[in-house]
């Protein structure tokens, strides 16, 4: 994709079945979260993912700027998807691009599909996702990264929404591109689930994938999302075992 | 307060139509509007073409002109999609800086045409590393009845294919047709309680519990996706879609291929 003209394509997959890094199709990244990293926010969560440094602070529900956004029935949700300029090989002009936009609307909607918005009519949900360091598959680690921050700062919803791109590489639909995989793959499916309904609430793609390779992709995407549902739990239960730890101390 | 009063009862009311199989306008479920397109619009462009989706009005205008190639892809050429939705064509379009919406709408046109390989971009380099055609395509949305990214798509994949590459005004050979070697089509859903309607209408876009479009290709390929607004679908809707959207492309291009 997005190689038109481009150098040779580099072996995605050995004789092995092993790709670059040694994975197998179905094998995601490392993947390590750690909830309650920042003393100001309302709540927020750092993502190591692969080489991905993805950080999350969410704020609120708080007043909504700009004013004429507000909603008489419902929080807004803000998400903000903003990569540093230092995060990716060649220098990224800082600031919004539209391909942020598009991606901070998308993660918007995604997590307005699990919030209970209703409960805080006049205000914002602000969603800031930080991209320290990229690698392919940053909107799924801000995403998995938001959704813990989300549950940090107690802000109710029907569940954590874990997030992870499914592609094709070598003819072969395979979990969690890295970069080299996006770069030269075929295709490109980010998703996010609700382990709870089995719904999809964030769905793109890019690339070629016949009727029943979409069908494997979306399968292999849902059983790659409850893999990192479980770290998304336990990353809240770490950061909960502390606080209980602290209480007995406040108590006494 | 009146303006959420009235979508709020708009809203019940789509939805539950929807529960009766039913839908504003009288269509059924995987109905789509009548699609007219009329090619070669306006002449001071290198391709047009004006697409009526029910009442929703696009008009899509090709422009080539020699440019220089990025310097990651020295042999090929330049591809850019822009949708611009003019405040003429709804109540609710303010001008100034393009909003999230109009970023989704271009972004998502774009990708289907790249991801589906429309124009074989390495036929637009005229000089490796140095010269190539850049291929502008401007959609502008006159009137907004609903499913704007399909009437785009429609508008813009119809304006590529009767588009001609303008040698003789750059001194770069002669006049010849603009090669698209694929008919990538976008087909829209939006969810309405349990129902998938396809093609929505306004009314419905904004009832909706989520919305996906897909692009299929000639070949039974899907080569791209976006799922938007608040709302969720299951594995198993996303495939019954990709099928509806098959039917709905393959026969959208026939209609295109017979202008």
């Amino acid at each position: 994709m997005g190689s038109v003209g481009a150098k040779e394509v580099p072996q995605l997959l050995n004789e092995a079945g092993r790709r670059i890094d040694g994975r197998g199709l179905e094998d995601l990244r490392a993947l390590k979260i750690e909830a309650g990293i920042l003393n100001r926010a309302d709540g927020s969560a750092y993502v190591e993912w692969g080489d991905n440094k993805v950080m999350a602070a969410v704020y609120g529900p708080r007043e909504v700027h700009p004013r004429h956004l507000q909603q008489n029935t419902k929080a807004i949700v803000q998400c903000r998807y903003n990569m540093a300029a230092f995060s990716v090989d060649e220098r990224k002009r800082p600031g919004l691009d539209r391909r942020s936009q598009e991606i901070s609307k998308v993660i918007s909607e995604a997590f307005e599909s699990v919030l209970f918005v209703e409960e805080y009519p006049r205000t914002s949900i602000d969603v800031y996702i930080e991209v320290l360091q990229a690698n392919a598959g940053t909107r799924c680690a801000g995403i998995v990264a938001a959704s813990v921050a989300l549950a940090d700062a107690g802000i109710p919803m029907v569940d954590l929404i874990p997030a992870v791109a499914v592609g094709k590489i070598a003819g072969k639909i395979a979990l969690d591109l890295k970069k080299e995989e996006d770069n030269y793959g075929e295709a490109d499916l980010p998703m996010a689930l609700v382990p709870r309904s089995g719904r999809l609430v964030l769905l793109q793609m890019e690339g070629h994938m016949s009727r029943p390779e979409l069908e494997q992709a979306l399968d292999l995407g849902v059983k790659g999302c409850l893999k990192i549902y479980e770290v998304q739990k336990e990353a809240l239960r770490a950061r909960y075992a502390v606080r209980s730890t602290e209480a007995p101390e406040v108590a006494a | 307060m009146s303006d959420e009063v009235t979508a709020e009862i708009l809203t019940t009311h789509v939805l539950d139509l929807a529960k009766k199989g039913r839908r504003l306008d009288g269509r059924g479920v995987d109905e789509m509007r009548p699609v007219k397109i009329r090619t070669g619009f306006v002449a001071s462009a290198d391709g047009s073409a004006f697409v009526e989706l029910g009442p929703t009005k696009v008009l899509a205008g090709i422009k080539l002109e020699p440019g220089t190639p990025f310097p990651d892809t020295p042999n090929a050429g330049v591809l850019t999609t822009n949708a611009e939705l003019v405040p003429l064509s709804s109540p609710g379009f303010e001008p100034g800086p393009p909003r999230p919406e109009a970023i989704e709408l271009s972004r998502v046109v774009d990708r289907a045409i790249r991801a589906a390989e429309a124009i074989d971009l390495t036929k637009l380099c005229v000089t490796p590393g140095e010269k190539a055609w850049v291929c502008y395509v401007d959609i502008h949305i006159l009137d907004d009845g609903g499913n704007l990214i399909d009437a785009a798509m429609l508008a813009a994949m119809s304006a590529l294919t009767h588009a001609t590459l303008p040698g003789e005004r750059f001194g770069l050979g002669e006049d010849k047709p603009l090669e698209v070697r694929h008919l990538p089509i976008e087909t829209t859903f939006a969810r309405l309680g349990d129902a998938l309607v396809v093609d929505p209408v306004s009314e419905e876009e904004s009832a909706c519990q989520g919305r996906l479009t897909i692009a299929t290709d000639e070949a039974g390929n899907v080569c791209a996706m976006q799922k938007g607004k608040v709302g969720a679908f299951s594995p198993q809707d996303v495939l019954q879609m990709a099928d509806r959207a098959q039917v709905h492309g393959d026969r959208l291009r026939d209609q295109i291929r017979a202008l």
